[in-house]
């Protein structure tokens, strides 16, 4: 019941615009991310929340997904930037297992941590039906973006910026 | 008639294009004759005195359990040799006019690589009516997000 209300909730809250653009939740839109706890493949399991203090790129794709890989290397850009400045990208990776995810993320030079998806993950964020997906959270751990498909790199920074940039925010 | 310089790029450009999504195994290679859309086959579902197709789903399992075709059965990737082993073994006693639909809705049409394979797989075998539904962007806006009906878990 819970997961279908915030399938609902996500569904249609993330999709309020603010300045027109697509995908870009209105500040009083917002809401909070569903929290996690997931394994890392081979190391230690992640929770969302830990990250609260932080603008959050969360990336839902998979070692499969063609347009997933076009855009990791601009994440593993981003990490790079905007660490510093308080972004944290985090990646859910949705394969089946996690054993084709270790050499994915050597040969791609990721820099952020990936978790291992589920089905269940998927249907608390609205259902993962076609990757990639990725969300941006602001640092209070709520929604303010998301994006079906492969997005442009520059629609990413702009919104990274504004959330690395927002009024009170804390670093 | 002459062929100006223009034309022959577009021609080069197409037979690129074309061989970089062969190669890459993508559906963009299948033909038109071989794809159904969801409509149709809403239809096919739905009507009465039509031969039910097989539905196999050859993508991502993780995707399939959050929402599927009701009646549809999971196979694995046809982009793996496992998942492709899957399907042949799933198909090996039927008679090779079955009626079979693939679908996988993993990504856009033009990125996944699931159903060429396993489309190519099947013709391999002798299968001669296959389709390979057209999932345009992903399951989710395609199928989900229009009202069709959907089936979860394993």
């Amino acid at each position: 019941m819970l997961a279908a209300v915030a399938a609902i909730v996500l569904g249609a809250g993330v999709y309020w615009t603010t300045r027109g653009e697509r995908g870009v939740a209105a500040p009083k839109a917002r809401i909070l991310a569903p929290d996690f706890t997931l394994p890392q493949p081979g190391g230690p399991p992640l929770t969302l929340s830990a990250y609260q203090g932080k603008v959050v790129l969360l990336d839902f794709w998979a070692t499969w997904c063609y347009p997933c890989r076009e855009e990791i290397p601009h994440f593993v850009e981003f990490q790079q930037k905007y660490g510093e400045r308080g972004l944290q990208v985090m990646g859910v990776s949705m394969d089946d297992s996690p054993e084709p995810v270790p050499a994915f993320y050597q040969q791609y030079h990721m820099n952020y941590p990936v978790v291992m998806g589920n089905a269940k993950i998927g249907e608390a964020y609205g259902g993962l039906l076609g990757l990639p997906i990725t969300f941006l959270l602001d640092r209070e751990g709520r929604i303010t973006a998301k994006h079906i498909g492969a997005t442009d790199a520059a629609v990413f920074e702009r919104e990274i910026q504004r959330a690395l940039n927002a009024a009170g925010s804390r670093k | 008639m002459k062929i100006g310089k223009m034309q022959i790029n577009l021609i080069l450009g197409a037979m690129v294009c074309f061989s970089v999504a062969q190669a890459l195994g993508q559906a963009t290679a299948i033909p038109a004759a071989q794809q159904i859309s969801p409509e149709q086959l809403i239809n096919l579902l739905q009507g009465p005195n039509t031969r039910k197709p097989l539905l196999l789903h050859v993508g991502s399992h993780v995707l399939y359990a959050q929402a599927h075709i009701p009646g549809s059965e999971y196979i694995g990737p046809g982009s793996t040799e496992a998942g492709l082993q899957q399907l042949r073994k799933r198909v090996d006693s039927l008679p090779r006019t079955k009626f079979i639909v693939l679908y996988c809705g993993c990504c856009p049409w033009g990125h996944c690589p699931n159903v060429k394979p396993a489309n190519d797989s099947l013709r391999a075998m002798g299968f001669t009516k296959v389709k390979v539904l057209y999932i345009a962007d992903n399951f989710g806006t395609n199928w989900v997000d229009k009202g069709y009906p959907t089936a979860k878990g394993e």
